[in-house]
């Protein structure tokens, strides 16, 4: 049994019943398959991360995202600035407690290089109803590239905890054709 | 509740050597060794070495 | 010390039990006991929280009880109930006195100040900062402090684990190579040590921290090796219900390994690498390497997730084969229909091992997909997924072999039969229900440690579509049923052991029924005829559903925008 030592000595040169090596085979050659979709879908998919990051100071960030919003600005909303920057473009999102700022206004079937940091504590940037969601930390700077492809008002929710204001803590973006 | 009594005919000789990889998995030192070997080295080192390479924005 | 090598013949199993060990088992299971109900009902204030027409704790108390479940529950009923099957697995399976009993007082009595420091410090609200404490957010320093002393106190027992090894070996107490389950259970106490060594080297420095002698910590650091404490501490659970699985196939049916070797195999390809499975976690963070994610996220080409199908399959085929060569022959079922499902260990037992394959494993291995994760971080799909492991998987196998600890270990008859044999039903299906719910809710996209998903107070409006709301009270609901079951759990195992009539010296419990050593398996004939086509049907419906499933994913995500 299972809860005494093994009936054999030496147990290692028992036979393996059929049934369990077909499904360990099996196993393995799904294993195998799952392991390279993973590298399949960095060529031929559309969906991946770029992995590229940087090291970046809260100060240095917002400085950049505050010469974008300076230059691209074409409205107001409330308190937010609605920011329309070019195609192709360095864009900036700032995730501090609790306001993911500014608003953007991205054009539908653009790409822009999407930069995404935290002033102060981890949040989660959660695109909705999209469903995409990446990590933000403070001290680094995250870059998406990023294609929208259907026009709408997204919203960006925080799916990180940070904090007692965390579930208030809701961006936009907008996607015009 | 005992099933280990050696039956003697299908059991090994008491001589016959045991098989290397058997010695491994009864070697409760060595299965710990590499079991914290292999995530400090493939998980914790590579990532704290890809963490450090991170450059600096310019 | 002679009290510490006084043992007692157990009048069911035959084995020498070990009275030092015994009173360690009992005070572990306890602590573990009591800490899963005061867990469970932090986890009860969460669900009806996020239970959109009950909304019942306000923000800061919401936040506050998620962190207190979320350590109560994951680590410290978890690993006590851990320490209760390591030293049972060694001293009681082996025959053999505990290696350095006021060794493993010592941890014991650790790990509850630890235990009950973080709780204090949780409680006293300023500590809300969620089971993972990710930095620069701070928690007060005790909080840091009793996860460490927890840690210790852990590690001391597995090390008391592995000096009974040796003592076993050396005194030759067992012939041959350890039990099965003893070998689960090394596998456990192996990923423990890692776990816990994570652990120290991020938390002590993040403690300094707190206390203003350190002045940074990079948080992409500390969650990269947060998560080799955080998510390898799971992985011990893994490991150790698995090996309660053969111990309860053993003890019920006396059921034998199908085979040693691919057993052990399986165990040996979670020692390897299951631990580094940690970076399901990285998957979105800045700056890691596509490599390094595929190599860590996929358990080394899923040579992890390769052990659990084989359990997955070892397990019931054993029980198969041992029910057919007991004459339970008719058909692919048989076996399966007249099994004991009145036997709360057996029902717990087998709902766990099907709820863990289905819900809680493919769910994780999809999850845990680089670019999948990409629509599933941090939503409520996460504690969907791993309310199905820990839950529905761990915490009710755990709950089912207690069954049998009960009579074995606390030597007192099981009270509350009828309540007993309904309740792995009712807490399984619960935590089956949670997990689904969640799973769904967080497809939606809905957030985890989120106290409204109306954002009622947020600065800018945005909705969740309406079936997300439903899937939340469907939640709510569940976990309610989840939480009568673990109460009728506790009421039944409390009862037993304070008021359960004690048995004598040489009495066999009656209930659950263990069947007598002339039952137990000894062969199941030569390899080439075993039959196990039963077990074989369940494990091809548990790979199409996994194939399936997987590949709805991959179509959900080539919906998204694209991304590079």
């Amino acid at each position: 049994m299972a809860i005494t030592p093994p009936s054999e000595r030496v147990w290692w040169k028992e036979p393996i019943a059929k049934v369990e090596l077909v499904w360990i085979l099996i196993a393995f050659v799904w294993g195998l398959i799952m392991f390279f979709m993973m590298i399949y879908w960095h060529g031929a998919g559309e969906q991946n991360l770029s992995n590229e990051a940087y090291k970046i100071t809260p100060v240095r960030f917002s400085q950049r995202a505050q010469a974008m919003i300076d230059q691209y600005t074409v409205r107001q909303e409330g308190i937010y600035p609605v920011v329309h920057p070019p195609p192709g473009s360095d864009v900036y999102l700032i995730a501090r407690l609790w306001q993911w700022w500014p608003i953007l206004e991205l054009e539908k079937d653009q790409t822009y290089r999407l930069h995404l940091s935290s002033m102060d504590w981890q949040h989660g940037f959660s695109l909705q109803p999209v469903n995409i969601n990446v990590q933000v930390h403070p001290g680094y700077d995250m870059v998406v590239t990023i294609k929208p492809d259907q026009a709408g008002e997204y919203g960006v929710v925080c799916n990180e905890f940070c904090g007692i204001g965390h579930h208030n803590m809701v961006g936009k973006i907008y996607v015009v054709e | 509740m005992t099933d280990n009594e050696r039956t003697g005919s299908d059991s090994s000789p008491v001589d016959e050597p045991i098989p290397l990889m058997q010695r491994v998995l009864d070697n409760p030192f060595l299965l710990l060794f590499l079991g914290i070997l292999v995530p400090t080295v493939f998980y914790i080192i590579w990532g704290v070495i890809e963490i450090t390479q991170i450059p600096i924005a310019e | 010390m002679a009290s510490s090598a006084a043992f007692r013949i157990c009048p069911t199993t035959g084995l020498k039990v070990n009275l030092a060990a015994e009173k360690l088992i009992k005070a572990n299971a306890v602590a573990a006991i009591v800490f899963l109900a005061i867990g469970g009902l932090f986890g009860l204030l969460v669900a009806l929280t996020r239970w959109p027409a009950v909304h019942f704790l306000p923000a800061d108390w919401f936040y506050l009880a998620l962190t207190a479940h979320g350590l109560d529950v994951l680590i410290v009923w978890i690993i006590f109930f851990e320490m209760a099957v390591l030293y049972f697995a060694s001293s009681v399976l082996l025959n053999c006195r505990l290696a350095g009993p006021r060794w493993a007082w010592a941890g014991f009595v650790l790990m509850l100040v630890g235990a009950v420091t973080t709780n204090v410090a949780v409680l006293q609200g300023q500590s809300s900062v969620m089971f993972t404490s990710y930095v620069p957010m701070m928690a007060q320093p005790p909080f840091y402090l009793g996860i460490i002393l927890f840690a210790v106190g852990a590690l001391i027992g597995c090390f008391v684990f592995f000096g009974t090894l040796v003592v076993a070996k050396q005194e030759k107490t067992y012939e041959g190579s350890i039990p099965l389950v003893t070998f689960g259970a090394m596998t456990a106490a192996i990923i423990a040590v890692f776990t816990i060594a994570s652990g120290a080297i991020i938390l002590i420095p993040t403690l300094l921290w707190s206390l203003g002698l350190v002045s940074y910590i990079d948080p992409l650091l500390y969650k990269t090796i947060w998560w080799g404490m955080g998510h390898s501490s799971q992985q011990i659970n893994v490991s150790a219900h698995v090996a309660v699985w053969y111990a309860i196939a053993a003890m019920v049916f006396g059921a034998k390994p199908l085979s040693e070797k691919v057993s052990r195999m399986a165990f040996l390809m979670y020692i390897l690498f299951l631990q580094i499975a940690s970076a399901h976690h990285m998957l979105v963070e800045p700056g890691f390497s596509s490599e390094w994610k595929i190599f860590n996220t996929s358990y080394a080409m899923y040579l992890a997730v390769l052990g659990s199908m084989v359990h997955g399959m070892t397990v019931p085929g054993s029980i198969e084969a041992a029910q057919r060569s007991r004459g339970l022959t008719k058909g692919l079922f048989e076996w399966l229909r007249k099994a004991p499902w009145s036997n709360p260990a057996f029902s717990g037992m087998f709902m766990s091992l099907v709820f863990f394959g289905f819900i809680g494993g493919i769910s994780g291995v999809v999850m845990g997909t680089e670019q999948i994760n990409l629509i599933m971080h941090n939503t409520l799909y996460v504690p969907g997924h791993f309310h199905g492991t820990v839950v529905a998987g761990t915490t009710l196998a755990f709950m089912a072999i207690t069954y049998l600890l009960v009579p074995l270990i606390f030597r007192r008859e099981l009270k509350f039969r009828k309540l007993a044999q309904w309740q792995p039903y009712v807490f399984g299906v619960g935590a089956a229900g949670i997990s689904l719910f969640m799973m769904g809710a967080g497809t939606l996209g809905v957030s985890r440690r989120h106290w409204d998903m109306t954002f009622a107070d947020a600065q800018l409006p945005f909705d969740y579509p309406s079936a997300a709301f439903l899937m939340m009270g469907l939640n709510g609901i569940a976990a309610v049923l989840a939480t009568l079951g673990g109460i009728m759990f506790v009421v039944i195992v409390v009862g037993s052991v304070f008021f359960g009539r004690k048995l004598g010296e040489n009495e066999k419990p009656s209930y659950p029924e263990v069947p007598p050593s002339a039952v137990a398996v000894a062969h199941y004939g030569s390899s080439q005829s075993l039959r196990i086509p039963g077990t074989a049907m369940l494990v091809g419906v548990f790979f199409i559903a996994f194939v399936l499933y997987y590949f709805v994913n991959w179509k959900y995500l080539s919906e998204v925008w694209p991304l590079s």
